[in-house]
């Protein structure tokens, strides 16, 4: 499973503060601490608040590169945004995100090129979210016809079937486990498949948020998901991905196996 | 249409064997072996930075089990190993030595752990080329024997085995205080070979000081079963689990020397052709196939078929 650490984003609190104090410790603290943690990427977003989101996203790139050369995901809707952090990463970086607009496909897919950047693919249009597997299949395959023209290779292509908080939007996640399997036959190779996990728990109650994400990772790793933003942080959901791996048999068994994961 | 290539996330870890005065030790050169980035010879996929290497067998007494098809390649070299060693190194240009300290096990001369460390001394001394050690196989003793060996090769960066899950503590502890390399093994069992080698890093040992066996089977004797466990081991290597992506060793010229067709002479029926070449053919064979497995060290006995795998080596090189 590729772990993508959500932690730093300017949604949290502590972040926030940091970023309006240019505290580097607390930022750098969760760069290591999630690295520390198994993660293989570190979310990067300069959060909704901020009024210079181009100069937040650079001080924040450039904080985290002083304690660790890990792959940054940059995380934004605005371009200017996007280029300034890949710009600045010294590791392969991730676009997070691009929808399946053609013209947002174009400019995006062009900067993946220009900086060889991997890219999350939400199945999501103009028109929103869609409600069934179908429809985001449907996305998918645009996405994935998109990234051929522009000579991506598929193996940089996650596909993000777009998880909706269950409390508001109970029916999508058996349509986002359907369309994480069928994903697979988009192409061959195939794209990987992703999910934004918290966002599944997101409004329930507070001590059912971390039950709610590890119940729901497991069964999206049975449907054969390949990556997750998540909080690496919490051990139990971490174990609770490494063990349906192993469920699965994409990791070899051995007696030890949480701490041959945790020796990547 | 196009070819598809496979991108592996991970690589196998280079292991370096041997140190040179500049390091610590006293040999010409080191020698690096894994460090592969794909399917070994699978064109296209893999960088093959370091090519498998040739270790040969010798012994710290006369292999008595031996046959004479066999002994003849080496004459009176076979009563002294510093001989026997050298022979191998200038005449048949061995890569590595694999010594052998049969001598020390309880049912054969017992010899003390002291004496198999001056052996172990007079070697390195006799040859400048990396050094493979191995007890006799009888786990107690070799505890007693390796510790004794790793100090006094202390420096060297050879690489000293066996370790299995039942004994692996006292090994671990010598190799890491000598600064060598380790072979863990797990007789088939992908599963138990990913588990030792946790536990070995466990003490604080490094993993590109490790290297895998899986145990050998000679051909027609299991090798299919020890083939299709070490391309599992690299697949998985490949794919990111730290724990399988070791270098990998096979014992080749001990499996094959053992079975009845090396070992018999010319009394048998003319269809098995000449014992002369027969163990050589079957040692050949058996080491080629083991190098498509991804074996990284073959530990090898007749010179003919050292000569001949390292033919193949070559040419399933080329790019």
């Amino acid at each position: 499973m590729f772990i993508i650490g959500e932690r730093i984003n300017g949604m949290f609190k502590d972040v926030k503060v940091a970023i309006e104090k240019k505290d580097k410790s607390v930022i750098q603290g969760l760069a290591k601490k999630q690295v520390e943690c198994s993660a293989n990427a570190l979310d990067v977003n300069v959060g909704p608040a901020s009024d210079k989101p181009k100069e937040v996203m650079e001080w924040l790139v450039k904080t985290i590169a002083e304690v660790t050369d890990i792959p940054l995901a940059i995380d934004t809707t605005k371009e200017d945004v996007m280029e300034a952090g890949l710009a600045l990463c010294k590791s392969k970086p991730i676009i997070n995100s691009v929808n399946a607009n053609q013209d947002k496909m174009d400019s995006l897919f062009a900067l993946a090129k220009k900086y060889n950047a991997s890219i999350i693919g939400l199945t999501m249009d103009k028109s929103g979210i869609p409600k069934d597997a179908e429809r985001r299949l449907e996305l998918a395959m645009k996405i994935v016809a998109s990234c051929l023209e522009h000579g991506i290779d598929l193996q940089d292509l996650y596909i993000d079937a777009v998880i909706l908080p269950v409390n508001v939007a109970q029916p999508h996640a058996k349509e986002v486990l359907k369309t994480i399997r069928d994903s697979k036959m988009l192409s061959d190779p195939p794209p990987k498949t992703i999910l934004g996990l918290s966002n599944v728990s997101q409004g329930s109650l507070p001590q059912y948020k971390a039950l709610i994400n590890r119940t729901f990772l497991t069964m999206a790793i049975g449907a054969g998901l390949d990556a997750a933003i998540l909080d690496v942080t919490d051990n139990d959901l971490v174990d609770a991905g490494i063990t349906s791996e192993l469920l699965m048999e994409k990791q070899l068994y051995c007696d030890s196996y949480l701490a041959a994961y945790r020796k990547k | 249409m196009d070819r598809v290539i496979e991108k592996w996330q991970d690589k196998v870890s280079e292991v370096v064997l041997g140190a040179t005065k500049a390091e610590g030790g006293s040999r010409d050169k080191a020698i690096k072996i894994g460090g592969g980035t794909g399917v070994y010879f699978l064109q296209g996929e893999d960088a093959c930075p370091n090519l498998p290497v040739i270790a040969m067998e010798v012994w710290d007494m006369v292999p008595e089990s031996w046959p004479e098809s066999l002994k003849a390649n080496f004459n009176d070299a076979l009563k002294d190993p510093v001989e026997w060693a050298g022979m191998c190194v200038d005449k048949f240009s061995a890569d590595l030595i694999c010594l052998r300290l049969a001598s020390t096990h309880p049912d054969s001369k017992d010899t003390s752990p002291e004496d198999a460390a001056k052996t172990v001394e007079k070697v390195l001394k006799a040859v400048k080329v990396p050094l493979v050690v191995i007890g006799s196989l009888a786990r107690e003793k070799d505890n007693d024997v390796i510790v004794h060996c790793t100090e006094a090769a202390k420096g060297e960066n050879c690489l000293f085995g066996i370790a299995v899950q039942d004994n692996y503590k006292t090994l671990t502890a010598a190799c890491l205080s000598g600064r060598h390399c380790i072979i863990s093994e797990a007789p088939i069992d992908i599963n138990i070979a990913k588990q030792l080698n946790i536990l070995i890093c466990d003490m604080q040992f490094p993993s590109d000081k490790i290297i895998i066996h899986h145990a050998t089977g000679a051909l027609g004797y299991g090798l299919e079963y020890t083939y299709s466990i070490m391309e599992r081991t690299r697949l998985a290597g490949l794919s990111g689990d730290r724990m399988l992506s070791m270098p990998m060793i096979n014992f080749v010229g001990q499996e094959v020397w053992r079975t009845k067709e090396a070992k018999t002479g010319d009394e048998v029926s003319k269809d098995w052709g000449s014992a002369k070449d027969r163990g050589a053919l079957l040692e050949m064979a058996t080491a080629v196939a083991y190098i498509n497995a991804g074996a990284d060290i073959l530990v090898m006995n007749h010179p003919k078929a050292v000569e001949e795998t390292r033919k193949v080596i070559k040419e399933l090189c080329i790019k």
